[in-house]
C-alpha cells in the first residue's frame, strides 16, 4: 500500500519525456500533413520576402564595400559652392600625387540639329578624373579623347530624345562642342539622378569662353585627388579640416562616401524589410486562425489522452512541437524562395543602385530568416496552444458542463502582450525610430482591434435583427455567421487586413500621383526661367511678352549665410547637443528674396510684417514660422546674415506659414525692400506656356539671347517625376505582391479550414434530403456574406487610414475612385465565394457516410 | 477486503443561469478490490457524472474520493492524470480511439505516458488477445464498430490498472456484436483480476455484475448484490 501512496507526494508529472513526445507530435501529425501545410504555408511568402531583402542588403553593402573607391572615383574630394578663396588655393593645388578639377552647374543646351533645347547638368572637367573605375562612354575612348579638344559627352537619353549622334554639335552657353560619344554612366551616377538631371560633360578649358561661369552663377567646385597607396587619407583628412572649415570647403573620403552611401540605402531596405514583415503579419494571422480551428477539432484527442494520463503540459508540447516543426519547414522553404527572389531584387531596384550587385548566398539572411519564421509562427500559435491547457478529460464523456473556454485565458493575455512586444521590437529593430515605431505598432494592433470588433457587431447585429421572413437557405446561410462553430471573427480579421493594406496601397499610390498633378493644374506657371542676371532682366521680360507670354512673376534671389544666431555663432552651438536646429541652420546656405509686401501662398502666424526698411533703423526680416521653431528663434531675436563677403545684422519681424504645394517661388527668409538691392543677385521668372511646340520656341529663343539662363519645363519635371513614380510604383507593387499573394493563401487557408466546420452540418442535411443545389445556395450565401462584410470593412479602413496620411502626412486632399474599389470588393467577395464553394465540393459529390470516415 | 474505490458523502451541482443545479446529491459506498458492479438508471439520472468524479475526470463539489487509497479531491488535474495513468482503465460508449493514431499505437500510449520501455510485444500480445493482431497498423477509420471497441479494450487493459470503468461498453454497438465485446470485458477483467465499474441502461449486462446500484435523480435509491460469482472466488475456487 505503501507504494500507492507515494502518487500524493509527487508533485505533477515528473519527467516530461521529450522523446514521446517527439514520437506522439509526429505521429499525430500523420493525417494531418497537408492540412498543418496549408496552415504554414501562408508564411512562406513573408519569409522569402524578408530574407530576399537582408540577402540583398547585405550583398549591398559588400559591394558598396568593394566598389566604394570606383563609385567616388578618387581617394579625397574637396568641395564648394562658392569661388574658392584664394588662401585655399596653394593647398588645393599641392594635395596629393594626381589632381582633377571640375565645375558643374546648371544650365541649358541647344543642340542645332534638331533645334531642341535641355536643362542639364554641366561638368567641366580637367584632369585624368576617374583614377577608379571610369567614366562610361561609347565608343570606350571618348572618355578620355573629349578633353582634348572642344568636345563634349552627352547623357545617352538625352542623345535619343534629340536624335543626336556622335560627331553632332551642341551648344553650351555661347560655345558650340562637338559631340565625343555618349555618357553611359558617370562614377556614382544612377539611373535614377541621370533621368532627374543629365549629364553634359565639357573640358574645364573652355568652360570659361561659353560664358556660363560669370559671378553670382551658382557652380559647385570639385577637386579630386588620388593619393599613393600608404597614405591614410581619413587621417591626412581630418587632419587638413580646420583649414578646410575656414576656406568653407567640404571634403569626402572613401570611407565617408561608404557610410553615406550605406546610410542612405538603409532607409530603401527598411522600407522594404517592413513592407515584407507586414506580408508576414497577415501570414501569421492566417497562422493564427488556422491553428484555432486545429486546436477546437483536437479537443475530443486531447481529452483522450488526458484520461490515459497525459498531463496538461505534455498534452501541450505535443502540438507546439508540431507547429514548432512544421514552422520550420515552412521557414525553410521561405528561405529558400527568398534567396531565389534575391536575384532579381537588383533588377526591380536596378535604376536606385549606383553599385553593381553581385548576387550571392547570404547565410546570415536565411539564418534571419528561419529564426523569425520559427519565432512568429509558435508566437502566433500559441494564442490557441495555450487553451490545450484547459482542455478537461471530461470532454471524453461528453458531460462536461462547463463548456471548454478557448478564451477565458490569464495567459492568453501574456501572449497577446508579448505578441505586441515582438511586433514592436522587430519594427524598431528594422527602422530604428521609436515615434515611427509606435505609430507602425498601433496602426497594425488598430486595424486588428477595429476588424475584431466589427465581427463582433456583425454577430451580435445579425443575431438581435434576424431576417425572420427569408426564405429558408438564405436564413440558414445567414445564420452560419453567429452560429456556434462560426467563422465570422477569423475571416472578417484575416480577410479585412489583407485587404486593408492592399487598398491602403493603392490608395496612397494615388494620392502622391494626385499631389503631383493637381500643383500643375490649370492657369498656374509651368515654366521657371532662372540665373536671370539684373541687366537681363528687362530685355527678358520683353521677349516673353513679345511671344504673348504672361510674366506670372518675377523675384530677386540673393544667395547668403547665417552667420550669428541671438549672438551666438556655430562653434558655440557645437558645444550645444540641444541645440541641433540651430547649428544646421548656420551650416546651410540661404536663398532669400526681398519685397514688400507677401504673396498670396503665405500668411503671418506671429509679429508683423514689415514690407520696407528705414534707413538707420534695424531691419525685420519675416521667417518661416516651421522654420523658425527648428533654429530656435522668437519674434525680436537677432540674426546675423554674411552676404557674401558683407555682414548684415536684422531681427526677426514676423513669422509666416507658406503653402508650398503651390508651384511659385518660396521663401523660408524674406527681407523688406531697401536692404539688399544693391547684393550680388539674381532673378527667377515665371511664365506659362500653352503647348510644347510654344514651349520650345520660347526656350529656343531665350537660350539664343541668354545663353545663361536656365530653364526649367514643369511638363518635362511631370513627365520624369512621372517616370519616377512609376519605377517606384513598381518596387512597390513588387513587395505589395508578397502581400497579396500572402492574402490570397491566407483567404484560401482560412476557407479550406472553415470547411472542417461545415462538413457535419452539410453531410447531415445531405442526408435528410437537402438537394445539391440547396447546400451549395446555403455555402455560397454564408461564404457571400462573410467575404462581403470582411471585404467591406477592410475598404472602409483603408479609407480611414488614407486619410489620416492624406491630411496629417502629406498634407492634401484625400478623394478615392470609386470604381477601382469596387472592382476589389467585387473581386474579394467572389473569390470567397467560389473558394468557399470548390472545398465543398467534396461534401456534394460523395455518399455522406463516405465523407464522415474520411475527413472526420 | 480491500477497498479499492471509496465515496462518502459525494456531491457535484453545477451553477446555471444564476440556479444551482445538484446532479448528485450524498452518495456513499464501497467497492471491494476485484469486485465487479454496475451503475444503472435512468438518462440525465447523474450516473455518467457518477462515474467521471470516481474515474478522477472531474471534481466534486463536496464529499471524498478515494481511489486505491488516494484522496483524488485533495489532487491537482495534472496528478489525478497520473493517478488515472496508474490505476485507472476506461472504456467508452464511443470508443475514443485516437484518430490519428493506428489500433497498436493506441494500445501503447498508456505505456508510454508511463514511460516504460519494449512495449510492443505486451500490446500486440494484448490486441491478439481481442482477435486484432493483424489490425494493428490500421487507423481507428479503418475499423469497424466492434472492432473500435475491441482495440479500446486492449487500450484499457495495457497499463494493468486496478480498476476499470466503462461508460456504456455496448451503446454504440449491434446485439451480436455487444455480447462478443461483453464476454471479453468480463474475460479480460477476471484473468486481470481488475475491479469492474460498469455504467449502463442495459439491465442484462448490469446482472452480469456482483452488484447493482440504481440511482434517480442524483441519489441511489438502490443497492443490490446480484446471484453472479464473484470472479476472483470463481479464480479461487477454479
Amino acid at each position: 500500500m505503501a507504494a500507492d501512496h507515494k502518487i500524493l507526494t509527487m508533485k505533477g508529472q515528473g519527467s516530461l519525456n521529450y522523446r514521446w513526445l517527439l514520437l506522439m507530435a509526429w505521429r499525430d501529425s500523420r493525417r494531418n500533413r497537408s492540412r498543418l501545410f496549408l496552415f504554414i504555408s501562408s508564411i512562406i511568402l513573408g519569409i522569402a520576402a524578408l530574407v530576399a531583402i537582408y540577402s540583398f542588403e547585405n550583398n549591398l553593402k559588400k559591394d558598396i564595400d568593394l566598389q566604394a573607391k570606383s563609385l567616388m572615383g578618387a581617394d579625397l574630394i574637396i568641395e564648394t559652392n562658392k569661388a574658392v578663396k584664394e588662401e585655399a588655393l596653394p593647398m588645393l593645388k599641392t594635395l596629393g600625387i594626381e589632381r582633377s578639377e571640375e565645375r558643374t552647374f546648371a544650365s541649358m543646351i541647344y543642340f542645332p540639329k534638331s533645334g531642341g533645347t535641355r536643362l542639364v547638368n554641366v561638368r567641366a572637367l580637367s584632369g585624368e578624373f576617374p583614377y577608379y573605375g571610369d567614366i562610361e562612354t561609347s565608343p570606350k575612348n571618348a572618355s578620355r579623347s573629349f578633353r582634348l579638344s572642344k568636345q563634349a559627352l552627352v547623357d545617352k537619353t538625352l542623345m535619343l530624345q534629340y536624335d543626336a549622334k556622335p560627331g553632332d554639335s551642341i551648344k553650351v552657353g555661347e560655345l558650340v562642342f562637338q559631340i565625343a560619344g555618349l555618357l553611359n554612366k558617370a562614377p556614382g551616377q544612377t539611373g535614377f539622378n541621370a533621368s532627374v538631371a543629365p549629364v553634359v560633360y565639357i573640358p574645364l578649358s573652355y568652360l570659361q569662353d561659353t560664358g556660363l561661369s560669370q559671378k553670382g552663377s551658382r557652380i559647385t567646385y570639385n577637386f579630386y585627388y588620388k593619393f599613393s597607396p600608404e597614405t591614410d587619407v581619413d587621417k591626412l583628412a581630418k587632419s587638413l579640416e580646420p583649414k578646410l572649415e575656414k576656406a568653407e570647403l567640404d571634403y569626402e573620403t572613401i570611407e565617408s562616401r561608404k557610410e553615406n552611401t550605406g546610410r542612405s540605402f538603409e532607409d530603401m531596405t527598411e522600407f522594404l524589410a517592413l513592407v515584407g514583415f507586414i506580408a508576414l503579419l497577415l501570414g501569421c494571422i492566417g497562422v493564427a486562425s488556422a491553428i484555432h480551428i486545429y486546436i477546437r477539432e483536437k479537443i475530443n484527442t486531447i481529452a483522450v489522452l488526458r484520461c490515459l494520463g497525459a498531463s496538461s503540459r505534455q498534452a501541450f508540447l505535443i502540438y507546439l512541437i508540431q507547429i514548432a516543426g512544421i514552422g520550420l519547414i515552412g521557414s525553410m522553404i521561405g528561405a529558400f524562395l527568398g534567396t531565389g527572389i534575391q536575384q532579381f531584387l537588383p533588377i526591380v531596384l536596378k535604376d536606385f543602385l549606383p553599385v553593381e550587385i553581385n548576387v550571392s548566398i547570404s547565410w546570415i539572411a536565411i539564418g534571419q530568416g528561419l529564426l523569425l519564421g520559427l519565432i512568429i509562427s509558435i508566437l502566433f500559435a500559441l494564442l490557441p496552444l495555450v487553451s490545450v491547457r484547459n482542455i478537461s478529460p471530461l470532454n471524453t464523456l461528453r458531460l462536461s458542463l462547463e463548456e471548454t473556454s478557448l478564451f477565458k485565458d490569464p495567459i492568453k493575455w501574456l501572449v497577446y502582450l508579448i505578441l505586441v512586444l515582438f511586433i514592436f521590437y522587430f519594427t524598431y529593430v528594422q527602422i530604428g525610430s521609436l515615434s515611427k515605431t509606435i505609430f507602425f505598432t498601433m496602426g497594425v494592433l488598430t486595424g486588428f482591434i477595429a476588424l475584431a470588433a466589427l465581427a463582433y457587431a456583425i454577430m451580435w447585429l445579425a443575431r438581435r435583427y434576424f431576417p425572420l421572413s427569408w426564405s429558408y437557405l438564405w436564413r440558414q446561410g445567414f445564420a452560419n455567421l453567429f452560429r456556434p462553430n462560426n467563422q465570422t471573427l477569423i475571416l472578417v480579421v484575416s480577410i479585412g487586413l489583407g485587404t486593408t493594406f492592399i487598398c491602403t496601397l493603392f490608395f496612397v499610390q494615388d494620392i502622391l500621383i494626385n499631389r503631383v498633378t493637381r500643383s500643375s493644374g490649370k492657369n498656374q506657371a509651368n515654366m521657371v526661367l532662372f540665373d536671370i542676371q539684373t541687366n537681363q532682366k528687362q530685355a527678358l521680360s520683353d521677349l516673353t511678352k513679345r511671344m504673348d507670354l504672361p510674366v506670372l512673376q518675377e523675384v530677386p534671389i540673393v544667395n547668403m549665410r547665417m552667420t550669428e544666431i541671438k549672438g551666438r555663432n556655430a562653434a558655440s552651438y557645437k558645444k550645444d547637443s540641444v541645440a541641433l536646429g540651430a547649428l544646421r541652420g548656420l551650416e546651410r546656405e540661404y536663398r532669400v528674396t526681398y519685397r514688400d509686401s507677401l504673396s498670396d501662398s503665405e500668411g503671418i502666424v506671429d509679429g508683423k510684417w514689415i514690407g520696407k526698411a528705414e534707413p538707420g533703423k534695424p531691419v525685420y526680416v519675416s521667417l518661416e514660422d516651421a522654420y523658425a521653431k527648428r533654429i530656435g528663434v522668437k519674434i525680436g531675436d537677432e540674426l546675423t546674415f554674411n552676404v557674401q563677403g558683407a555682414p548684415l545684422k536684422a531681427l526677426v519681424g514676423s513669422t509666416r506659414k507658406v503653402d508650398w504645394n503651390r508651384i511659385q517661388t518660396n521663401f523660408i527668409l524674406i527681407f523688406p525692400t531697401g536692404v539688399l538691392e544693391d547684393a550680388p543677385q539674381f532673378h527667377v521668372m515665371l511664365t506659362q506656356v500653352s503647348s510644347n511646340e510654344m514651349s520650345a520656341k520660347y526656350q529656343q529663343a531665350v537660350v539664343k539671347m541668354f545663353p545663361n539662363i536656365s530653364m526649367i519645363d514643369l511638363g518635362l519635371v511631370l513627365s520624369v517625376l512621372d517616370e519616377i513614380l512609376d519605377k517606384l510604383g513598381f518596387v512597390i507593387r513588387f513587395m505589395a505582391a508578397f502581400s497579396i499573394i500572402t492574402g490570397l493563401i491566407v483567404l484560401i487557408a482560412s476557407v479550406l479550414i472553415s470547411k472542417y466546420q461545415r462538413i457535419r452540418e452539410s453531410v447531415l442535411l445531405r442526408t435528410i434530403g437537402a438537394s445539391r443545389k440547396q447546400i451549395l445556395a446555403i455555402t455560397a450565401l454564408e461564404y457571400f456574406f462573410l467575404g462581403a462584410l470582411a471585404a467591406a470593412a477592410g475598404i472602409i479602413l483603408a479609407m480611414l487610414a488614407s486619410w489620416v496620411m492624406a491630411r496629417f502626412v502629406f498634407e492634401t486632399n484625400f478623394s478615392p475612385e470609386l470604381l477601382p474599389v469596387l472592382i476589389l470588393f467585387s473581386l474579394i467577395t467572389s473569390l470567397t465565394v467560389l473558394i468557399g464553394l470548390f472545398n465543398s465540393r467534396g461534401v456534394l459529390n460523395r455518399p455522406p457516410l463516405e465523407v464522415l470516415r474520411s475527413e472526420v | 477486503m480491500d477497498i479499492i474505490l471509496n465515496i462518502q458523502n459525494l456531491s457535484k451541482t453545477y451553477e446555471s443561469g444564476g440556479r444551482t443545479l445538484t446532479v448528485l446529491d450524498d452518495i456513499s459506498f464501497a467497492i471491494e478490490a476485484g469486485s465487479t458492479m454496475s451503475i444503472v438508471g435512468p438518462s440525465g439520472s447523474g450516473k455518467t457524472t457518477l462515474l467521471g468524479l470516481c474515474a478522477g475526470l472531474d471534481r466534486s463539489s463536496s464529499g471524498i474520493v478515494e481511489l486505491n487509497h488516494i484522496r483524488l479531491d485533495n489532487l491537482n488535474e495534472d496528478q489525478r492524470a497520473q493517478v488515472r495513468n496508474q490505476h485507472v482503465g476506461f472504456i467508452f460508449q464511443n470508443f475514443q480511439l485516437l484518430p490519428t493514431l493506428t489500433a497498436l499505437e493506441n494500445v501503447m500510449v498508456p505505456l508510454e505516458l508511463r514511460g516504460e520501455k519494449n512495449i510492443r510485444p505486451r500490446a500486440l500480445e494484448l490486441l491478439d488477445k481481442v482477435g486484432l493482431a493483424d489490425r494493428g497498423h490500421h487507423y481507428p477509420t479503418q475499423l469497424s464498430g466492434g472492432e473500435q471497441q475491441r482495440v479500446s479494450l486492449a487500450r484499457a487493459f495495457s497499463n494493468s490498472p486496478k480498476i476499470l470503468f466503462a461508460d456504456e461498453p455496448t451503446g454504440n454497438l449491434d446485439a451480436e456484436t455487444s455480447e462478443k465485446v461483453v464476454k471479453l470485458i468480463f474475460d479480460l477483467n477476471r484473468e486481470a483480476g481488475t475491479t469492474l465499474v460498469l455504467v449502463t441502461h442495459d439491465l442484462e449486462l448490469a446482472s452480469k455484475t456482483q452488484r447493482i446500484i440504481r440511482i434517480r435523480g442524483g441519489s441511489i435509491v438502490s443497492d443490490v448484490k446480484t446471484l453472479s460469482e464473484n470472479p476472483k472466488r470463481a479464480d479461487h475456487g477454479g
